[in-house]
């Protein structure tokens, strides 16, 4: 082989190597990305039943009902919604009414969001960052979320959840 | 006064890496060796104040000192010594010290081992290295200030988040620096070759021994990191593709690439031009860890837009050294001469294959982590991408790249022979396939993904060895010199091994535990029996008691095998009262290399208590692997060729010029 095929090998290589990662990436993202809601989203958009989305906000207070082989229900509220949410399986730590959480699921065919994952962080003053900027934009922020909110600590792992 | 010193020896710091940072690239320009000399003082004068102010804030912590608002915000009296100390580095200003810390200690153990190098090299590495110091002293000093005093001291500490309050935060955070912090020396020699415009063999055998022990701390760092999750955070998962994650994985996947190609350049010549820029992009997805982890910009692109400072800073940082860097390699690239011709079926063929999976790999690690804030920044749109956007795309990738890595070792330089290397993996090939076959018909047609998975972790393993084992001639000489030969191997021989064995030990590890692990969920009352693979685990019962800091729960477990007691699990909760937050304690037992996993959840008002107990087979395999790769760092660090301050002169590497 001459010098100018071998180089030629080698780009050609590289190039296929590229483009197969690129159809990959975008298969990958096309198909198994998540994106964020909030209760009023849901309220507006019409997600179809069955679509994998992350549901954000408050746990309503009162809302939690425990039930049997740790089947739980509660409603996850922004200010303006509120959605029923099913999870079964043991609630992280941080999880309390009042609380902001991420679940990430899909609606079931009677509008009611069932949970695979629910997440929250491991500080007591802790915001989920979706859940923060959704309530910012709908005027539901307090201060003295802020004044806590902003000490992320990069060293500890962000999120704390529980899945089934 | 500890404070005031602190602060001052932090100012001091900066002050001598600004001089070093000028003076000694000065005196490289000027060809003047007593300028250039300056560098070897100021870096270990560098060391010693930035020793001093990391020493002095060490101590704040222990004697609690809470005037100071740094341990205030992050210690209390009660906290025991050893997170008192580990305490430092669990926030924002402390391991920015901490990283400033470790940066001028590679720089100064360049000063102290760099006596061989060309003096102008030297110079001009101490330099750039100086710079980078700079810009970090500059934004603890001006944005993180850990010395800061408050006006009314309390008399109590706000306690450190409970998560780090653990072992893990000792050891994890140092390791993952000396990792990040230690490619900055393959970068800084990088930037110095292309301001001389001159790289050769000697240059890469220069880098590489740095290379190899921040890429060794890098694995370390990340496994143990990996094991702290595990353990920690009480679900079991080892591996989140958490950003702050992805982060560290970045560096790795782009330092063991220019691990692979510096080989390349230090015996063939070649690829310099490639080997430089990967000692670039390396460190820049260090400082792009640095950013995502310490900017704020992972918890909210809004709290990053609304308080900008520290985030901007590092942003700036970023924006500096990569973009100048880049600039500069684009500018000075076509200077540097390249040698060594090769055919694409060669060792260096496998070793270029290796460079471009790994960081195609790299790439989609970069796409996952920064493409849901880039899509948030232009349209406001949120998502996430997690585990499944990863296993489509990098697992993929790294398939081709175990296949071909035991061919690798077993290809000549220059020009090599495909059937050869085939015809000696035969053994290697014929044992995968066996072990696939029997997987298979042990799992019953189960998903074939397991098996053919664990086929291709015994092929590296045994390819590894099967390296070795052509090398000392064993099968075809007596045993007795074949042992004499595989003794008289060179170490690195002997690291490539353990490094790729490492590699499929953690595969198996990695499959084992994803495809086969139990997980019952359920609530026991005291005196309740749960079966989990084979197991049975009896709550005995539930106590109180009273640690330093904290309350605890726990649940006792006796842990029985076909009736026979094998012994006794105490899963915990934690309720830290300082910050009112709990945290739950795993129990693990282990088995060979597979682990029981308790940890709890709430408890109901019956006095019944959820559990989750986990069986995970080969579980330990999954940090076995990254300790085998460490340790094959380490044999290959002890290698002769690369004894860091062994004697080399320049001279030898005249030898290594390419025959064509």
């Amino acid at each position: 082989m001459t010098r100018k095929q071998r180089r030629l090998t080698m780009i050609g290589g590289a190039l296929v190597v590229l483009g197969i990662a690129i159809a990959l990436v975008l298969n990958a993202l096309r198909d198994s990305i998540v994106f964020f809601s909030t209760p009023q989203m849901v309220a507006e958009k019409h997600i179809p039943a069955g679509k994998r989305f992350r549901l954000g906000g408050l746990v309503e207070p009162g809302s939690l009902v425990r039930g049997d082989h740790m089947a739980v229900t509660f409603k996850i509220a922004d200010g303006s919604n509120a959605l029923s949410v099913a999870y079964k399986g043991i609630l992280p730590d941080l999880f309390r009414e009042g609380q902001g959480v991420v679940a990430e699921g899909a609606l079931d065919s009677s509008g009611v969001f069932k949970a695979d994952t629910v997440l929250a962080k491991h500080d007591e003053t802790y915001m989920p960052k979706d859940v923060a900027d959704a309530l910012k934009k709908q005027g539901h922020w307090k201060d003295d979320y802020e004044k806590a909110g902003k000490k992320p600590d990069g060293d500890a792992k962000p999120m704390q959840g529980a899945s089934r | 006064m500890i404070a005031e010193a602190g602060h001052y020896a932090l100012v001091l710091a900066l002050a001598l890496a600004l001089i070093q940072s000028t003076v000694p690239m000065i005196g490289a320009r000027l060809r003047d060796p007593v300028l250039m000399n300056v560098a070897r003082s100021t870096a270990l004068a560098q060391l010693l104040f930035v020793g001093l102010s990391f020493g002095a804030l060490v101590l704040l912590h222990v004697i609690s000192d809470f005037s100071v608002a740094n341990v205030y915000e992050n210690s209390h009296s009660l906290k025991p010594l050893i997170y008192k100390i580990t305490g430092v580095w669990g926030n924002h200003e402390g391991s920015m010290l901490l990283w400033v810390s470790i940066l001028a200690l590679f720089g100064g153990l360049v000063a102290l081992f760099g006596n061989n190098l060309p003096l102008s090299l030297r110079a001009n590495a101490l330099g750039v290295q100086g710079w980078v110091s700079t810009a970090f002293y500059l934004f603890i000093l001006l944005t993180s200030n850990p010395f800061l005093r408050l006006v009314n001291p309390p008399l109590e500490g706000r306690d450190l988040n409970p998560v780090l309050q653990d072992p893990g935060l000792a050891i994890h955070p140092p390791m993952l620096y000396l990792g990040y912090v230690g490619f900055s020396i393959s970068f800084s020699f990088a930037i110095a070759a292309l301001i001389e415009g001159r790289i050769d063999a000697a240059w890469a055998r220069w880098v590489r021994p740095w290379t190899l022990m921040a890429w060794m701390f890098l694995t370390l760092g990340i496994a143990m990191g990996s094991y702290w999750a595990y353990y920690e955070l009480g679900w079991g998962g080892w591996w989140f593709w958490d950003p702050v994650e992805n982060a560290s994985l970045m560096p790795w996947l782009a330092g063991t690439a220019l691990l692979h190609s510096a080989v390349v350049m230090e015996k063939r010549n070649a690829l310099k031009v490639w080997t430089v820029l990967l000692a670039i992009l390396t460190f820049s997805l260090s400082l792009l860890g640095t950013f995502l982890v310490r900017s704020g910009v992972l918890t909210s692109v809004h709290a990053f837009a609304t308080d900008p400072t520290r985030g901007v800073f590092i942003l700036l940082i970023l924006c500096v050294f990569i973009g100048g860097s880049l600039s500069l390699y684009a500018w000075r690239a076509s200077s540097l001469k390249q040698g060594g011709l090769f055919a694409p079926i060669s060792r260096e063929g496998a070793l270029v294959l290796n460079n471009l999976l790994l960081t195609t790999a790299c790439a989609t690690v970069f796409i996952g982590t920064l493409y849901p804030l880039g899509l948030e920044v232009l349209t406001g749109e949120r998502i996430s991408v997690g585990a499944p956007f990863f296993n489509l795309t990098f697992a993929p990738l790294f398939v081709p790249l175990l296949l071909a890595l035991p061919f690798g070792p077993l290809l000549a330089w220059k020009r090599g022979d495909i059937a050869g290397a085939a015809q000696r993996l035969y053994a290697a090939g014929i044992v995968a396939l066996v072990s696939i076959a029997v997987l298979w018909a042990w799992v019953r047609g189960g998903s074939a993904f397991a098996p053919l998975a664990i086929g291709l972790a015994v092929f590296v393993i045994i390819g590894a060895l099967t390296d070795i084992a052509e090398r000392s001639m064993l099968f075809r000489m007596p045993l007795s010199i074949a042992l004499r030969r595989a003794r008289g191997l060179p170490r690195a021989s002997w690291g490539t091994m353990f490094a790729h064995v490492g590699v499929g030990v953690a595969l198996i590890g990695i499959v084992c535990e994803t495809t086969w692990n139990t997980e019952l969920i359920s609530t026991l009352k005291p005196g309740d029996v749960a079966k989990v693979a084979g197991y049975e685990l009896k709550l005995d019962d539930i106590s109180q008691r009273q640690g330093p800091n904290f309350g605890e729960m726990l649940a006792h477990f006796t842990v029985s095998e076909g009736g026979k007691m094998i012994g006794v699990m105490t899963p915990s909760k934690r309720s830290f009262s300082t910050r009112a937050m709990s945290t739950t304690e795993a129990a693990l037992m282990s088995r060979g290399v597979s682990q029981l996993y308790i940890s709890l959840g709430d408890t109901a008002a019956s006095g019944a208590i959820a559990v989750r107990i986990y069986h995970k087979p080969m579980v330990l395999l999954i940090w076995f692997g990254p300790l085998l790769m460490a340790f094959g760092g380490l044999l290959s660090l002890s290698d002769r060729r690369l004894r860091v301050g062994a004697p080399k002169p320049a001279k030898a590497s005249r030898s290594l010029q390419p025959a064509e």
